[in-house]
């Protein structure tokens, strides 16, 4: 569906970026306004006959978190998976750091400083703390695990983004699902991250653990150096952290506008009218 | 103030003896082998003080005790690990039957004893590549493809051996490195256990299986190869099974086809569990294993000594086992409420 027809059909004037640019290109300002640190052009995806992604435009600057919102089936997950290399695009192009680039895989979006934090958050409830901080990336003296070395840097890390656990030594199972999730956020940004996809964080999560991720997320934006996507269904808190918010509706993004010029409310609508048309 | 000293002498007193409980408490916690420790100390305290004492703390016996213990506590350092990767090798005593036979087909070919031990040892890997290559390929569960193995292997030893025991051809320093001295046993058990719970502690590879049975969703997307983890488990398991069959078998002189088999794959499973080690995967301990093994093989040995019937042993075993996994899931709370 495109922009038009959404608005139409809604019956809502819905301001779309500057007459000159499409969706993806509205010129950030304030937070974000950092180098350009990953963009996607005309990214189109097919399976089969569905069309899962038509003519995305979408941009992230060094310093901004971009609100992905959009309802079940609307193609986020599938812009994910290409954006992190797992899915490659029938069309369209990826500037990583303003250089174009074909992600192979998982492996090479993350050497180019793309990580993603999943809903699951891939956490192994039986190890510590510290040993799920570097799973896959343990520091080693020849065969053989650092695991002082691995306890201090973990505790200073998460010391540096301002997460509060009881030990780096506790066994993950024994910490709160916000606790869990700030883990997962400080193991991705512990790399060379320059663009860090966050997969509904907000799940499942109650009020107060909710808002401790919204201001870790806050503090990460604070460094100025990393670009954060958030994948969202809470428009309220989408609204409130992000400063740029995108919203995907069947394959195309129909939606590209600062979190200050819009409401709540509006998105409601956006998606509400979307249901009404269905 | 004459009577507030001593108060407070009490009260401190009282303060140690908190601490110290808290504290074995917290190391109970953490430590889970600990407990199958202290349960076998008392065990063997039991069996060494009572009025079959005199018998029990003799040199003869504690050799008798190793003959049981070093198989279970070998084959158990594998399935340790196989269960710590959520998987199970139901086949690992028939691969200690089949292995020492595998060594005599070489052997019968022309090949001298050391190359014929190290392609049998080979072909034990191999066994193990081929249940770990089942398992993850066409993801069939562990418990039938090696249930699949086992009969398999019992079959082909009895098609080898004719169903016949055979004398073993290592002779001199090699048979006595592979069970011909009276404690090589001992030190194969002490050395691999070591080995293995140092590879569990201190390496990648442990912290790959404990995260592949943990939580093996995650550990890919993390990027651990959780197949090689456990197609790794399975050799290493198999790999034992086959040294301790060759070595076992070296000490008693035959290579017999109706050793081994479930029984020992059934107690060396028990070992690990009694140990600590989760059926369910993500946790566990290999030296915990090795004092499951001697839990058992002191409690059979004490049984013969003091006259209890025999089958008793069967009935002490099954309540251990359930005893020892009750002990897992309420030491896991208790680490999940207080560990933090």
């Amino acid at each position: 569906m495109s922009e038009e027809e959404t608005t139409e059909q809604s019956g809502l004037e819905v301001p779309g970026p500057a007459e000159d640019a499409g969706p993806g290109d509205y010129a950030s300002t304030g937070p974000g306004s950092g180098a350009e640190a990953l963009r996607v052009e005309g990214i189109s995806k097919r399976f089969g006959p569905v069309t899962a992604l038509r003519d995305i435009n979408l941009h992230v600057r060094a310093g901004e978190v971009l609100g992905l919102i959009g309802d079940n089936g609307a193609g986020k997950s599938t812009l994910i998976k290409i954006i992190t290399g797992f899915h490659r695009p029938d069309s369209g192009r990826i500037l990583v750091a303003g250089e174009e680039t074909q992600l192979r895989s998982v492996a090479h979006a993350r050497s180019l400083g793309i990580e993603t934090v999943y809903q699951d958050l891939a956490l192994v409830d039986e190890l510590p703390v510290y040993l799920n901080f570097f799973l896959s990336k343990e520091l080693t003296l020849g065969p053989f695990l650092r695991h002082r070395e691995m306890r201090r840097r973990a505790s200073a890390a998460l010391d540096e983004v301002g997460i509060n656990i009881p030990s780096v030594s506790a066994e993950v199972r024994a910490l709160s699902g916000g606790q869990r999730q700030a883990i997962a956020v400080a193991r991705a940004v512990n790399t060379a991250a320059k663009v860090l996809l966050l997969d509904e964080p907000l799940a499942a999560m109650g009020a107060r653990e909710g808002g401790q991720i919204l201001r870790l997320i806050e503090r990460l934006r604070e460094r100025g150096d990393l670009a954060i996507i958030l994948i969202a269904h809470n428009y309220s808190q989408v609204v409130d952290v992000c400063d740029r918010v995108n919203l995907l509706q069947h394959g195309e993004i129909t939606f590209d506008r600062p979190s200050a010029e819009t409401s709540v409310a509006e998105l409601l609508e956006l998606v509400h009218a979307e249901y009404r048309t269905a | 103030m004459a009577q507030e000293t001593p108060q407070l002498v009490r009260d401190e007193q009282r303060g140690s003896r908190t601490s110290a409980t808290r504290r074995l408490g917290s190391a109970l916690l953490r430590r889970r082998e600990l407990s199958i420790i202290l349960v076998t100390i008392a065990a063997a305290v039991y069996f060494s003080a009572g009025s079959y004492g005199s018998d029990f703390n003799t040199t003869s016996n504690y050799h008798i005790i190793m003959q049981y213990f070093a198989p279970w506590a070998i084959i158990a350092a594998g399935e340790s690990m196989l269960l710590i990767c959520g998987e199970i090798d139901l086949s690992a005593g028939f691969t200690y039957t089949f292995v020492p036979f595998v060594l005599m087909s070489f052997y019968n070919e022309g090949l001298d004893v050391p190359l014929s031990l190290v392609l049998a040892l080979l072909v034990a890997i191999g066994i193990g590549v081929v249940n770990g290559l089942i398992r993850t390929v066409f993801n069939l569960s562990s418990f039938i493809t090696t249930l699949g193995m086992g009969f398999f292997l019992e079959g082909m030893t009895y098609i080898q051996s004719n169903a016949e025991p055979v004398n073993p051809p290592l002779t001199g320093g090699l048979a006595d490195f592979f069970g011909g001295w009276r404690w090589s046993e001992l030190v194969w058990a002490v050395v691999i256990v070591v080995i293995m719970q140092v590879a569990l502690s201190y390496t990648k590879y442990g912290v790959y299986a404990q995260a592949a049975g943990g939580n093996p969703l995650s550990a890919a997307e993390s990027g651990i190869k959780v197949n090689v983890v456990k197609v790794s488990s399975f050799a290493l398991t198999s790999l034992f099974a086959g040294l301790i069959g060759i070595v076992d078998q070296v000490r008693v002189g035959s290579f017999d086809p109706t050793s081994g088999g479930s029984e020992t794959m059934f107690l060396a499973v028990a070992s690990a569990v009694i140990g600590g080690t989760a059926l369910l995967g993500g946790s566990g301990t290999v030296i915990g294993a090795l004092f499951g093994a001697l839990l058992l093989a002191i409690i059979q040995n004490g049984f013969t000594l003091t006259g209890v019937n025999a089958y008793a042993f069967d009935v002490v075993i099954g309540v251990a086992v359930v005893a020892a996994m009750l002990l897992n899931v309420f030491i896991s709370t208790l680490r999940r409420k207080y560990l933090r």
